[in-house]
């Protein structure tokens, strides 16, 4: 009984005590950089004069620990993209001149991601207006936050926080004047002016992407990275107001495919693309609407050669 | 020359409405198909069609209330009132002439006259078009101007878009009436006789 229990607890201790430990030193590294990176204030002792001191924290570099909590990145230590140096502190100087992992570094070439087609991506942003006029500088990270990012259009079926995840990355630069200048070097076009021309602007902003119309949809990928110039940019209602919206291939696709399935029926075909205008929203609706006009021209054709003949 | 009889079948009160009405109309159906097309056909652009729209339809509403209550004063609703009884068979009757008879040299079967201004097609179609489906146009029109009126939900639909279809359906409804009443209008004596008419407010028959 006394020689089962002690193998019991060996093994116990021997399956339990690797990922306990991963945990902690993970947690450990987590907590030396976020110690300091995730307040407002930080301390350190000054080795010179041998005392304490206090000091505030650059904004830029205070991290949302709550927000990285639910980013697809919280697994990972600090090091895994950032210099290994950096645990020492005063942080050497030449780190900030090192470069950083890039996202391909670890997702490209990787079966496990190949669901999100990483190169595809990589492809398609390479097109994109922002690779265009700014080649390198503009990395991945400009838009998309490695301590915060989640994958709201891949998980969330709540169509307005995608949409409101996917503006806020677009507006963190093009609604912030220090941003969108230190990227481009000139002062961020007026977002409501430009849009003027948009009916109902305000709940398009809420209800729509940017991407939806500043971006050329790629069906193979879920989200466009080919941004495009301002001047490509849908402009008409229709495009994303018809039978055949652009919509359907982008915000809606999967959404509407799987409604459409679920309702099924009359009602599936008449509830279903209410953002359509008029009868167009139903494609039966239109049809029967050309087959009706097209008779009455027909008739009126036929009627009036018949007047004219049979005088 | 051949000696015709002339009724006054237009009263000045009529004509004016009519022509109020028919602007209005046309300019309903076009920025309706703007709008309906997200203004790829037109060119007026969507703001201003929306605004045309919803000044002419409110133009036509006034002007339709005039013909309602015209029509109740001048006694010319007396016209659009249907005998049921074998209304059938001269609505038939009034179809086949047109599409055989006439050319045939058959006599029109419901000759018009001071007691009869309509023929049997022409009561129903006038009686359908101008106490059915455009007071059914103007109040879903009305309720898509104030959309937080209409009803959210109807068995699972939305009502809004419900009312949409509505209002689109009966718009359709009312332009392919245009389009048969202007041909129509071309039967008579001559094909510009009845354009005449609806300005002097003389009917020759």
């Amino acid at each position: 009984m006394k020689y089962s229990l002690i193998l019991l607890i060996s093994i116990f201790l021997f399956c339990a005590s690797p990922y306990s430990d991963a945990q902690s030193n993970q947690d450990a590294q987590h907590q030396v950089c976020l110690k300091c990176h995730s307040n407002q204030a930080y301390s350190f002792k000054n080795e010179v004069t041998g005392k304490v001191v206090k000091r505030l924290m650059n904004t830029n570099f205070i991290l949302d620990t709550v927000a990285i909590s639910g980013g697809v990145h919280k697994g990972l230590d600090c090091t895994d993209c950032h210099s290994s140096e950096y645990p020492t502190y005063p942080h050497q100087a030449n780190l900030k001149l090192e470069p950083l992992s890039t996202c391909l570094d670890c997702h490209g070439g990787d079966e496990s991601f190949a669901t999100y087609k990483f190169e595809k991506i990589d492809e398609e942003f390479k097109k994109s207006v922002h690779f265009q006029l700014y080649g390198d500088n503009f990395t991945c990270t400009k838009c998309h936050d490695p301590h915060t990012f989640a994958p709201t259009a891949r998980n969330s079926s709540n169509v307005m926080e995608i949409v409101d995840y996917s503006n806020k990355m677009c507006l963190s630069c093009h609604n912030d004047i220090k941003e969108y200048k230190l990227v481009s070097g000139h002062e961020n076009p007026k977002l409501i002016e430009v849009h003027d021309w948009l009916p109902n602007q305000e709940l398009h902003f809420k209800h729509v992407r940017c991407i939806e119309c500043h971006t050329e949809v790629v069906d193979s990928l879920m989200v466009s990275h080919n941004i495009l110039k301002k001047d490509k940019a849908l402009k008409t209602c229709v495009e994303c107001h018809s039978a055949n919206s652009m919509l359907k291939a982008s915000l809606y696709k999967y959404e509407n495919i799987q409604k459409r399935a679920e309702i099924g029926g009359i009602k599936g075909i008449l509830t279903n693309p209410s953002y359509v205008i008029g009868t167009n929203q139903s494609p039966y609706l239109k049809l029967l609407s050309f087959i009706i006009l097209f008779s009455v021209l027909a008739g009126i054709i036929i009627h009036s050669i018949f007047r004219v003949f049979k005088k | 020359m051949e000696a015709t009889e002339k009724i006054y079948f237009y009263p000045v009160w009529l004509r004016i409405w009519h022509g109020f009405n028919a602007l209005g109309i046309i300019v309903l159906i076009i920025t309706g198909l703007s709008m309906q097309s997200g203004d790829q056909m037109m060119a007026i652009g969507f703001n201003l069609s929306v605004n045309l729209h919803n000044i002419a339809g409110i133009i036509v509403t006034l002007s339709y209330l005039c013909f309602f209550i015209g029509n109740i004063i001048s006694n010319n609703d007396k016209f659009y009132l249907i005998n049921i009884k074998g209304f059938l068979k001269r609505l038939i009757k009034q179809a086949i002439y047109y599409s055989w008879g006439m050319f045939h040299g058959m006599e029109h079967p419901f000759p018009l006259s001071a007691k009869r201004k309509f023929n049997p097609l022409q009561q129903f179609i006038y009686l359908s078009i101008m106490y059915f489906v455009i007071p059914v146009v103007i109040v879903s029109g009305f309720a898509l101007l104030f959309p937080i009126l209409i009803i959210e939900n109807v068995y699972g639909v939305s009502g809004l878009f419900l009312t949409a279809l509505v209002h689109s359906a009966m718009g359709f409804f009312i332009s392919i009436f245009l389009i048969i009443h202007l041909y129509v209008a071309s039967i008579g004596k001559s094909p510009l006789e009845n354009f005449k008419g609806m300005i002097t407010g003389w009917h020759h028959i």
